[in-house]
């Protein structure tokens, strides 16, 4: 399965990552309107940590024995055909456990409507993820590293 | 008489050439016939014959064959002659008259050989003392031109059809073992009849159909050699890089028509190592000497006759071959006019050089 | 103190189309840009901006444009702006001006002034797409004639050449002046092109031997990084005696910039000015470059050719031949528009001569003397499209070195700030967040691209001109023609004026 890895080397630590994850998420699609209209707007999936120089992009590993999906209360967290680790925000209660079970930190809570968690979700209707597709130094990739 | 107006007139041209290997000697008739065939591919502009092995009474002079604009440039350049020369007999170069060719100069030939003491004190090969001779008198006398100066040779060219131009010097009264013809399609009014090929370098002749895309680059590689190219025409250049090969630099003619025309890089990738070797260092080397744009040439010389075309075979050249005799020309029925049942006839391949030598001589 | 000196530019934002993301913050290393907390919006220091178009380019939303600062001065056409400006600038600092890249200046650029020939109806013009069209190079000595035996074999013993896929190279740029990554991407792409790039005087970083096939190893005056391995790691020797940029003085490369790899690398402590000295001290004459350039020879067994490198002055011709009989196989020529890390401006805009009329001027020189076709002439100094390498081979060069072009293909956007080492696109620096910016592999990719889109606009232009092989296109000024020049400069380049 493919999953996107960060090659730290490359990062400049400009975070169009976040915010193309942020506009293909969204409502419209604009990043315009979504930044300066929308009102619910989603967080962003990925999140650079940085320690300059070295910086990188962060996200969900979408584990093949997710920590997070085995603590889940609701069955909310679970694995889509594609193998991605995905959550039904319908069900998802905000208890926030699966936060605390993930060792890399890479949930987080969204409260701007009805508390859930928010994470990378690998894009399912796009061809690549949005942020390898506009990373400006080529410093996501997207493969299949079996 | 004027030189030609303009430099390096383009033209169209139709070429042919014959040669008895084994050095029997045949008229003038057969060349003329032949290169009449093509007349369509004349404008009746220029037209020209060499012509080897023609004195054999004088085999051992050089045979001066000379234009003069008018009677003083005549004397000028028979002092000249005189001044560097032993001149064993000379006199007009019998002519004929003929109605569609007019406004000749004056022709003269003459057999000479240098002066003792002229060619000790120079300190040079007898053939290198008389071009040297060819390019002073064709820089320095007004009005006087070597149309050809080689041993038992000769040119004989003018403004004409060629077959006119033959009818004209009454060619049918000479017999060679090499003769090659011109004929000429400039795309501008030349007046001077020193403009049609043949071009001639001491005993090597020059006919060219085509025009050197690469003429500035051969030009200056020549110029660092101390080859001035005075007449700007392209066939000067062809003539002198001949010269420079194979009388300069003694390499065999066949290894002279590897440089000018050499096989693409991908296809000497493909050679065996050492045949990869060479053409490598070939190239490498005499690069500036490499002849592109369209060409067929017929180069001769006392000892055979090459025909060779560009690269990649943007002039028509055909070939034949019946027992001891070899012919080349524009056209296949030009061959034919005068062989009608040749052994062979074949188109020779882009860049591959038709080669005939007299029997006996090596390349 | 208030500064005079007005800003040169104005940042211009869209607050339609802001989105307070602040990836321009993030990016200027000028700071620019800053978030204000008082309001969360993103705002802009115009006196820092250096037009370097990071920001322009990352924005997201295309918010930005950087204008010329519309302030003026009373009209004034002797005493410009920018002399103004200069006046002001040296009047606050007491310093010599520095800048970077090439003479901005107008002077003429030949090249626009010339034209191509092309073949008809006499001449065929040759298709390029399906007919092979080569562009071959051999660089370095050639004998004066081959000889063969009697069977037909070379006997002559030739000299080491370098082997081109096309008339192109990467021009010297020292590890110091532009980042590792930037060397990087130009020994790649020269590796997958089957060219060559240059490692100017900064010596060869041990990560780069690998591509030691495609390298040529420059020594310059200040010998920086020069030992046996460097020597015998690279495919060639150059020995720098000035460049177009800066002709008559040696390389700069201010402290700030020499971090411990390129302290490693060039053999210096790590913080010192690397400056090179003026001329080589050990070479004060022709008789002392013969001696270098055959003490090279000797230290890699003559398996390399030599190559020396001049900037273009007045005397250019007399210097080229002195340096063809002083046994150089190949000598490159830096006109006076070549671009540099760092020179004092001055010298930059006021030094040097044309490399078209420098080229002209060397080939016809050693046309002359019967030695042009020993040596292989190598033309730098603001190569900016294959057009311009048409021009500059058909007045006399059998190669182009190109080094400005290359640098904009990978990201530069000729702000002229190399000197101040902190280069948005990393490439002019060696501050490690900045030199992350540019990717080798983005950068081999971008050069390789541009150098195979130039070889087919050539093989196009040679096809044009009826001419199937490069050989046949060098010093063939028949193939030009002038437009708006001088019968002096016309004769000066050799070439006769259009309609003749």
């Amino acid at each position: 399965m493919k999953r996107v890895y960060a090659l730290e080397e490359y990062c400049v630590g400009c975070r169009l990552c976040e915010i193309n994850c942020v506009v293909a998420h969204s409502q419209s699609k604009d990043i315009i309107w979504a930044f300066k209209n929308e009102e619910a707007r989603p967080l962003p999936g990925i999140l650079v940590e940085e320690m300059k120089p070295v910086s990188f992009g962060l996200q969900c590993r979408h584990c093949d024995d997710a920590p997070c999906v085995k603590s889940c209360i609701t069955g909310a967290m679970h694995k889509d055909e594609r193998g991605a680790v995905v959550c039904d925000t319908e069900k998802c209660v905000g208890c926030w456990t699966c936060i605390m079970a993930c060792p890399y930190g890479a949930i987080k809570r969204n409260e701007s409507n009805t508390k859930v968690i928010s994470k990378c979700d690998l894009c399912p209707d796009l061809a690549q993820p949005a942020c390898v597709t506009n990373c400006p130094n080529e410093a996501l990739i997207y493969v299949d590293r079996r | 008489m004027l030189r030609e107006n303009y430099e390096r007139v383009p033209s169209g041209c139709a070429i042919s050439g014959a040669m008895d290997r084994s050095g029997q000697r045949f008229s003038g008739s057969d060349i003329i016939q032949s290169i009449a065939m093509m007349r369509e591919r004349s404008n009746g502009l220029g037209g020209g014959f060499a012509a080897y092995g023609i004195y054999p009474e004088y085999e051992d002079h050089y045979a001066f064959h000379m234009f003069y604009n008018d009677e003083p440039a005549r004397e000028a350049g028979e002092r000249f002659l005189n001044e560097h020369f032993n001149i064993a007999e000379a006199g007009p170069i019998p002519t004929k008259k003929v109605r569609s060719i007019a406004n000749e100069p004056m022709i003269w030939r003459y057999f000479a050989q240098p002066k003792e003491e002229k060619l000790s004190s120079s300190g040079l090969h007898p053939d290198e003392f008389v071009v040297q001779c060819v390019i002073n008198l064709n820089k320095k006398v007004d009005g006087a031109f070597v149309v050809s100066s080689g041993k038992n040779m000769g040119a004989f060219k003018g403004v004409g059809y060629p077959e006119d131009i033959g009818e004209f010097y009454q060619l049918y009264n000479y017999s060679g073992y090499i003769w090659t013809a011109h004929g000429r399609f400039p795309t501008n009014t030349p007046g001077w009849w020193g403009g049609a090929h043949p071009f001639t370098l001491l005993d090597l002749s020059v006919v060219h159909n085509g025009e050197l895309s690469s003429y500035g680059s051969n030009r200056r590689y020549l110029n660092e050699f101390g080859y001035e190219c005075t007449m700007q025409t392209d066939t000067e250049v062809v003539a002198y890089l001949f010269d420079l090969f194979t009388r300069r630099q003694g390499m065999p003619i066949d290894v002279a028509c590897k440089i000018m025309a050499p096989p693409m890089w991908d296809e000497i990738e493909r050679m065996p190592e050492d045949e990869k070797a060479f053409y490598t260092a070939l190239r490498m080397v005499y690069g500036k000497a490499l002849l592109n744009g369209p060409f067929s040439i017929i180069v001769a010389f006392k000892n055979g006759m090459i025909a060779l075309n560009d690269r990649i075979k943007l002039r028509s050249l055909v070939a034949a071959e019946k027992g001891d005799m070899l012919y080349v020309a524009s056209e296949e029925s030009a061959i034919i006019e005068i062989c009608p049942n040749p052994d062979k006839i074949w188109a020779p391949k882009a860049g591959e050089p038709v080669i005939g030598m007299l029997e006996g001589v090596r390349v | 103190m208030i500064s005079y000196i007005l800003p040169e530019f104005l940042v211009l934002r869209d607050e339609n189309r802001c989105i307070q993301c602040e990836v321009c913050v993030r990016q200027c290393a000028n700071d620019v840009h800053y978030l204000d907390t008082k309001d969360g919006k993103v705002k802009s220091d115009d006196a820092k901006c250096v037009n370097c178009q990071r920001c322009v380019t990352f924005c997201p939303t295309h918010a930005l444009t950087i204008i010329q600062n519309p302030q003026e001065f009373k009209a004034n056409a002797n005493w410009t702006k920018k002399a103004i400006t200069e006046v002001q600038r040296q009047a606050e600092t007491g310093a010599v001006l520095l800048t970077g890249m090439g003479n901005p200046e107008a002077y003429t650029v030949y090249w626009d002034k010339l034209v191509l020939n092309a073949s008809q109806v006499t001449n065929p013009s040759i298709d390029p797409l399906r007919e092979p069209m080569e562009l071959k190079t051999y660089l370095g000595r050639k004998p004066d004639m081959l000889e063969f035996d009697k069977d037909g074999k070379l006997l002559t013993k030739l000299t080491p050449q370098l082997v081109l896929n096309a008339p192109i190279m990467f021009s010297a740029m020292s590890f110091g002046s532009v980042s590792l990554n930037t060397c990087e991407s130009l020994a790649r792409a020269a590796t997958e092109l089957g060219i060559y790039y240059n490692t100017g005087e900064g010596g060869l970083h041990s990560s780069l031997y690998r591509y030691g096939k495609n390298t040529i190893a420059q020594v310059a005056s200040g010998r920086f990084g020069v030992n046996p391995d460097y020597l015998n790691a690279a495919a060639a020797l150059e020995i720098k005696i000035g460049q177009g940029a800066k002709p008559g003085i040696g390389g700069h490369l201010p402290g700030e910039k020499v971090k411990a790899e390129v302290a490693a690398t060039r053999m210096i402590p790590e913080g010192s000015d690397a400056i090179s000295p003026a001329p080589h001290h050990d070479i004060y004459s022709i008789e002392d470059l013969r001696q270098l350039i055959y003490a090279l020879k000797e230290a890699t067994d003559y398996t390399k050719p030599v190559s020396v490198k001049i900037a273009a002055v007045n005397n250019v011709a007399a210097i080229a031949s002195g340096i063809a009989r002083a046994g150089a196989d190949i000598i490159a020529i830096d006109g006076f528009r070549g671009g540099t890390g760092a020179a004092p401006l001055r010298i930059r805009d006021n030094v040097g001569i044309p490399i078209e009329m420098a080229i002209a001027a060397v080939d016809t020189r050693l046309k002359e003397e019967g030695i042009r076709h020993q040596v292989s002439l190598v033309a730098a100094g603001s190569i900016r499209n294959s057009a311009d390498i048409v021009k500059a081979i058909a007045l006399g060069a059998d190669a182009v070195y190109i080094a400005t072009s290359a640098l904009i293909a990978i990201g530069c956007h000729m702000c002229q700030k190399c000197n101040t080492g902190k280069c948005n696109w990393g490439i002019a620096t060696q501050d490690p967040q900045l030199v992350k910016r540019l990717n080798p592999n983005i950068g081999a990719r971008r050069l390789v691209n541009l150098i195979t889109a130039w070889e087919h606009e050539i093989k196009e232009i040679l096809g044009g001109m009826g001419i199937n092989s490069i050989e046949s296109l060098r010093g063939n000024r028949e193939m030009l023609r002038g437009v708006g020049l001088t019968q002096k400069e016309l004769d000066i380049l050799g070439i006769k004026a259009a309609g003749e």
